[in-house]
């Protein structure tokens, strides 16, 4: 047992001043992890802060002026243009200078002062159809305040409902609320299946692995030699973006560390088993590192990390349950966010445990029984 | 001139050889296309469709229910009656439902005063989601009240001054259909370029450098130009044949519209690939390593052509700092490029200008690794 023990703590010790020996390899494992949640953590916004807008005021009046000056005063909205004709409209639109065009009728205030409902033209690029809703939302909601003061100022009673909304979990709605906490698990993915897919394949290409099979080593040995210095630098990178996101990005987590670190190691030792597989079928750190990057786009994009889950058509969602990183996202948000325990989570643990028992000791197996 | 043209596609067979033998670059080069066409066509939705909304009607009146049936008519969501606000907060704690409707129990009386109270409680973890629920559900049970309002008379009635009301009218251009696969399907072949091009290109030359047949190779009669150019065209190749594939699949799978030319189409993605190669090139020789080689393109490539093209997140919205790195990466103005030609034709003067820096990134890259190859030889 202790001969075991010591067995792979050497190989581990080799592993590690292997990764850490090159200056350029420690500045690449921890030094892309924070700039990227950094970066990441500023561009992941569905929010609007800046709306290019151009203004086709037909009626030139002041009901008009005063809607359109309900708009500016959000600061969201940022006239660019102003319109002299509907045929000026298209080319703001193509050539992506406003975001959308308000065309306002000519009888714009007659209506209004008639107690008649006066629609105005909303006009939106939707390129992106994801941000035209939301500045299409937005322009509705300058609107309904504008009604609101209208009705008040015609002595009519306010409106007959009110909606008082509440969020969980994320009382300001901020996208980043839920980018940051995923990308504990997805951006330390990453590199560590590419770290270990490359470890054995490097020594393979180098014909240093028929020399470490040679060895008094057991092939379970030399498996755990090569599987824990991964999960260490993983572990280590969610760390740093863990920092980030409570630090820098100051999100508040509701959960508790021990249930969030449980459910990292159970992630990284089976994407380390994926790696590790990837690394014993592959001739060569090329074949590895691009079998990783073929499984590593599909992992990113079916993870729940960019699109939810239970939007995918069931055949995907199915596929999804081969996919540590869904597991995790799942397990972190949850734990991060609304703070509950490994009672409410531990069905995330079964899966990827199930991951690291098929993977680990295929690897091992393919370790002695090499294929290529 | 002759001797050039032998050497050159002597050089390029040999190359096409090596990339034909190698299981894990057709992998790349055209399983992997076909995956991510198939997510992001199918798989990719950030539209939400019968999103499961438990409604609580504490007040059993036929008022209180006509007003929720407004919440039954979309698409958007699915509404599900509730016996109490306890199962609800249960069920949304299990993320089983993503918000609560709670219709108060005077609610029928207070809206016929005039001051009725909804209580609308959405689950926040996935931001934009929430967001979109929100304001359907608002706008749904707002709508509904007034019409009933309206037809009820109560205090909004006859003898009430009119106030005049604004409405909006919006009309979405260039993606009717206001379906997130319209933009992700171009979006991908954006994706696709720059992996065939940078991720590959960038892994296949510092494999030569790591193993130095590239110096081996500088020794024969063959100009570096030659070499460069043999390596460059068969990776060329594999990412014209993504395209090719992206094409088809928008065009036949999904049916996005192309209201621009497909040579535009076709001609732009070229460049872009150029510009994709030239950027693994410069990796692979200021690496020389294919480990760093790799992990510098993923986070030069793959990522920030994801996270800060404009793909997901409109570059308007966010930092200034964060707006510079996104138009520091050429994805972003390619990712411009196709969604324009796409969605919106050939609108020229946005295609003049994102071409002109493609072009220049491309001259630069090029001659860059140019330079970095040379100093090699010294």
């Amino acid at each position: 047992m202790i001969d075991f023990l010591l067995r792979v703590a050497n190989l581990c010790k080799k592993e590690l001043l292997a990764i850490f020996k090159d200056p350029a390899s420690r500045v690449i494992l921890f030094v892309p992890a924070i700039m990227q949640s950094l970066v990441f953590g500023y561009a992941a916004t569905y929010d609007l802060s800046n709306v290019p807008y151009a203004l086709l005021d037909q009626s030139r009046t002041g009901a008009s002026s005063e809607l359109i000056a309900h708009l500016d005063s959000t600061g969201v909205f940022h006239r660019v243009a102003t319109l002299r004709t509907q045929a000026d409209i298209r080319e703001v639109i193509d050539t992506e200078k406003a975001l959308l065009v308000i065309q306002i009728a000519p009888n714009f205030e007659q209506q209004l002062s008639a107690g008649q409902s006066a629609a105005i033209q909303l006009i939106l690029d939707a390129r992106n159809s994801n941000t035209a809703g939301s500045a299409a939302g937005y322009v509705s909601a300058v609107v309904e305040r504008y009604n609101a003061e209208l009705r008040a100022r015609a002595g009519a009673p306010p409106a007959p409902l009110t909606i008082e909304s509440r969020a969980w979990f994320n009382p300001n709605l901020e996208t980043r609320w839920n980018l940051l906490p995923g990308l504990i698990a997805a951006l330390s993915m990453l590199q560590t299946l590419l770290l270990t897919a490359l470890s054995v394949a490097r020594e393979r290409e180098q014909g240093t692995f028929d020399q470490l099979l040679v060895t008094p080593m057991s092939p379970l040995e030399i498996m755990i030699g090569k599987a824990l210095p991964p999960v260490l630098v993983g572990l280590a990178q969610s760390t740093l973006i863990l920092l980030v996101a409570l630090f820098w990005f100051g999100i508040p987590m509701a959960g508790s560390l021990v249930t969030l670190y449980t459910g990292l190691v159970f992630f990284t030792v089976a994407s380390v088993g994926i790696g590790l597989s990837i690394s014993a079928v592959s001739a060569n750190m090329q074949q590895a590192m691009l079998y990783t990057f073929v499984l590593l786009m599909p992992m990113m994009l079916l993870s729940g990390l960019t699109t939810p889950v239970r939007n995918m058509p069931h055949v995907l969602q199915v596929i999804t349950m081969a996919n540590p990183l869904r597991f995790a996202i799942d397990l972190v948000q949850r734990v991060y966010l609304e703070g509950v325990g490994l009672a409410t989570v531990w069905h995330n643990l079964i899966p990827l445990s199930i991951i690291a028992i098929v993977t680990l000791p295929l690897a091992a197996w393919l370790f002695r029984h090499r294929l290529v | 001139m002759s001797g050039f043209r032998t050497r050159l596609v002597s050089l390029t067979r040999k190359e096409f050889r090596q990339l034909l033998r190698d299981r894990s670059n057709l992998a790349i080069g055209i399983l992997l296309p076909m995956v991510l066409i198939l997510i992001f066509g199918y798989g990719m939705s950030l539209d939400v469709k019968n999103a499961p909304v438990g409604v609580v009607l504490e007040d059993p009146s036929p008022t209180a229910h006509e007003a929720m049936a407004g919440l039954q008519l979309s698409p958007t969501i699915a509404p599900v009656l509730l016996g109490s606000m306890h199962d609800a907060e249960a069920l949304m704690r299990e993320r089983k439902i993503d918000g609560i409707v709670r219709v108060p129990s005077d609610f029928s009386r207070a809206l016929a005063a005039g001051n009725a109270h909804v209580q609308l409680i959405v689950h926040g973890a996935d931001a934009g989601r929430a967001t979109i629920i929100q304001a359907y559900v608002s706008g749904a049970l707002a709508q509904s009240a007034v019409r009933q309002a309206d037809r009820g008379g109560g205090s909004t009635g006859a003898d009430a001054p009119a106030a005049g009301r604004v409405t909006v009218e919006q009309r979405m251009w260039f993606n009717a259909a206001n379906t997130s696969t319209w933009y992700l399907v171009p979006g991908l072949i954006v994706l696709i370029m720059t992996l065939v091009g940078a991720f590959l290109t960038a892994l296949v030359m510092a494999r030569e450098w790591e193993r130095g047949t590239l110096e081996a190779l500088f020794v024969t009669p063959v100009r570096p130009v030659e070499i460069l150019l043999a390596k460059i065209i068969p990776y060329f190749a594999v990412g014209m044949l993504g395209l090719a594939l992206c094409l088809l699949a928008a065009r036949f799978l999904f049916a996005v519209p192309m209201y621009g030319s497909l040579l535009a189409v076709v001609l732009s993605s070229m460049l872009y690939l150029i510009v994709a190669v030239s950027l693994g090139l410069v990796i692979s020789s200021v690496t020389r390593n294919q480990f760093l080689a790799s992990q510098v393109a993923l986070i030069v490539t793959f990522m920030p052509s994801m996270m800060l093209s404009g793909f997901l997140f409109d570059l308007r919205n966010v930092p200034t700092a964060v707006r510079v790195i996104g138009h520091v990466l050429p994805a972003t103005y390619f990712m411009d490029l196709i969604k324009t030609l796409f969605l919106a034709g050939d609108v020229w003067p946005l295609i003049w200008r994102n071409c002109t820096v493609l072009v220049a990134y491309a001259v630069g890259l090029l001659l860059l690794a140019r330079v970095v190859t040379r100093k090699s030889l010294d």
